[in-house]
């Protein structure tokens, strides 16, 4: 079993509730940084633990921390984003839900380090049931007294708001959220200036991901070496992956940063393997704007090393031969799916949830979601392939926000690696609306002499 | 714009104006706008779950905003029904994660059995059927939204027929 930090004690009955999650240690974080640390301390700690914005980005915590103006006098705001909506993830709404007050411990320790008297959860709308889960372990958190004025009688006074968002991936990009949250369409904001000089309501903001609020108590309580010892290299900690697709066990997953691909894939303790006894062909690994890999490219690097679940590893190879962790919304792909189809569902995506603002992107998720339609329904032509690449290409970089760069992305991974099954899709356009295309011939060579 | 005219006023009850009193002072000193989002959700379920331009009128009104200010915001997130829609409505994921198993076949399914399309509503008002992007629980494929929860695992013909049979007799019982 590796470490388990933030699911250590999910299987305690009742750990939903405040009294039990007090009973094992929970709230100690905000005694310790209210009673014997200063804000800066704890924003040291965090620096130390290596801990890395676990919403997809990986930007160090610690630092982005350290970059909130506190010198204007002007009000500070912590922004939780569970506007969790990036396909394949699913581990926010799995912690929110069965066990909330650690993101709200979380929150508060991490106001305390800010100097922040107001803190948001922005959860995206159709999680419903989970907002009220929340506001029921704020109220009795302010019951406790751990929230409210005067907390622990040491003149800290803290509120905490969750607000619904209403059904858009932009709101997931941090300017966008800040703007759905003034209560706005959810255009993302031009940077600079940074959250942090500039965020909402014009104020200086941190907008940190459910799971990086989450990790903050367990530094704190045990100090961010301790943290930073946990993983591999600049990878430290734990990560939630959230496995889907098709594998035996689908869920949420803490895993040891540095964990080998081909165990958490395959073993019991995590997926359990493909479903069904069938081959392994793809696996987006972090979300669906990460690059889409062949199993070969996916079990080993390109220099033939085991590929490890971290940061560093996952994106060895660059995007010629390597992925991200990105958000960890880990999907996996049998021999019997389409890749051009899935391509075509994952730009069909991006169109519908492109905001509009920028031409490149509006414009272009439109054209690869028609062009993949029509190769994907057997009315493709060859030059389609580069037609697509091209619109990548300028739709890539191009943008106010990163949604670009996502929507592009999985068109280029797809080409680039799988681009024999999108011919296939065009030279034999009929066949290709009855059967799939199975496995691409370099992993079956690979599977046929496994080196594993 | 998409929006539907009724000519019928909104009339919120105490309880609920009490509610968006409520959420309004949550937010800092004139920051009242912030409330919008959450607002549109409270009147979207006062209204039979959508949002008429009456509705969005009443809530321009609440929060001091102009109508313009609510239109843009509810034409952009795909919560707000623009449209009436049926006393269930019946939100499909269809994206990756859920295509791959068996999303596609749900929905096909749910289409064949209610005799319509992506979009419409049954002729005794009760089912709409909508296609969704991620919804956020793809290891739970296939699955679909209705009201405040979610119904995972849906991947059999007699899960889904339990389901519907389910929600009509809360219908019939709601009449």
């Amino acid at each position: 079993m590796g470490k388990k930090i933030l699911l250590e004690h999910i299987n305690k009955p009742g750990i939903k509730s405040y009294e039990v999650y007090r009973q094992n240690g929970g709230y100690n974080s905000v005694e310790k940084a209210l009673k014997e640390l200063k804000p800066a301390d704890i924003v040291e700690e965090v620096k130390k633990s290596g801990l890395r914005g676990r919403g997809g980005a990986g930007f160090p915590a610690g630092m982005k921390w350290s970059f909130i103006d506190k010198k204007s006098g002007n009000p500070r705001y912590l922004v939780c984003n569970a506007d969790e909506s990036e396909p394949g993830t699913f581990k926010d709404r799995y912690l929110m839900e069965f066990i909330p007050h650690l993101l709200i411990e979380g929150m508060i320790t991490s106001c305390i380090a800010l100097e922040s008297n107001l803190g948001f959860i922005y959860i995206r709308g159709e999680y419903k049931w989970i907002k009220k889960i929340l506001e029921q372990a704020i109220a009795e958190a302010r019951a406790a007294g751990w929230l409210g004025h005067n907390i622990l009688g040491t003149g800290y006074s803290l509120d905490l708001i969750v607000h619904p968002g209403a059904g858009a991936y932009i709101c997931g990009e941090e300017t966008a959220l800040l703007e759905s949250l003034e209560g706005k369409r959810g255009n993302p904001r031009m940077k600079p200036p940074f959250p942090a000089v500039k965020g909402l309501y014009g104020n200086p903001t941190v907008v940190n991901n459910v799971e990086t609020i989450a990790s903050i108590p367990w530094i704190i309580n045990n100090g961010g070496d301790a943290y930073s010892k946990i993983g591999i290299g600049r990878s430290t900690g734990t990560k939630l992956i959230s496995a889907c697709g098709n594998i035996n066990k689908p869920g949420v997953y803490e895993i040891e940063l540095g964990l080998p691909v081909d165990e958490f894939l395959n073993s019991e303790e995590y997926c359990g393997g493909i479903k069904d006894g069938k081959m392994l062909k793809a696996v987006v690994a972090g979300g669906s704007s990460v690059p889409i890999l062949p199993a070969e490219l996916f079990y080993k690097t390109k220099k033939g090393e085991p590929r490890l679940m971290s940061y560093e590893s996952l994106s060895d190879g660059g995007f010629e031969s390597g992925t991200m962790l990105g958000s960890g919304g880990f999907i996996v792909y049998d021999e019997d799916q389409c890749i051009v189809r899935n391509t075509w569902n994952f730009s069909r995506f991006y169109h519908h949830e492109s905001c509009g603002q920028c031409s490149p992107c509006r414009e272009g998720t439109g054209w690869m979601e028609k062009v993949l339609h029509n190769l994907e329904s057997g009315h493709g032509k060859i030059s389609d392939i580069d037609l697509l690449w091209d619109i990548q290409k300028k739709i890539d970089g191009n943008t106010i926000c990163p949604l670009g760069d996502a929507a592009a992305w999985p068109v280029a991974s797809a080409i680039r690696h799988f681009r024999e099954e999108f011919e296939w899709h065009v030279d034999h356009a009929q066949e290709a609306q009855k059967r799939n295309y199975g496995l691409l011939k370099s992993t079956k060579e690979y599977f046929a002499a496994p080196v594993l | 714009m998409l929006a539907v005219k009724t000519n019928k006023p909104i009339i919120l009850t105490e309880e609920i104006q009490n509610k968006i009193r409520e959420v309004m002072e949550q937010y800092p000193d004139g920051k009242s706008k912030s409330a919008l989002l959450p607002i549109l959700h409270i009147v979207q379920d006062e209204n039979s779950g959508w949002l008429s331009v009456e509705a969005m009128d009443k809530v321009a009104e609440l929060l001091n905003l102009r109508s313009i200010e609510v239109y843009e915001v509810a034409t952009f997130y795909s919560m707000y029904n623009l449209k009436p829609v049926g006393r269930f409505l019946l939100e499909v994921c269809h994206t990756g994660p859920c295509a791959i198993r068996k999303g596609e076949w749900l929905i096909d399914y749910l289409k064949k059995k209610l005799r319509i399309n992506v979009g419409e509503t049954t002729a005794d008002g009760l089912f709409t059927l909508k296609t969704v992007e991620c919804l956020g629980a793809c290891g739970y494929a296939p699955m679909m939204q209705v009201g405040e929860y979610y119904y995972e695992f849906l991947e059999t013909p007699e899960k889904v027929d339990k389901l519907l049979d389910d929600f009509r007799m809360k219908g019939f019982n709601k009449n």
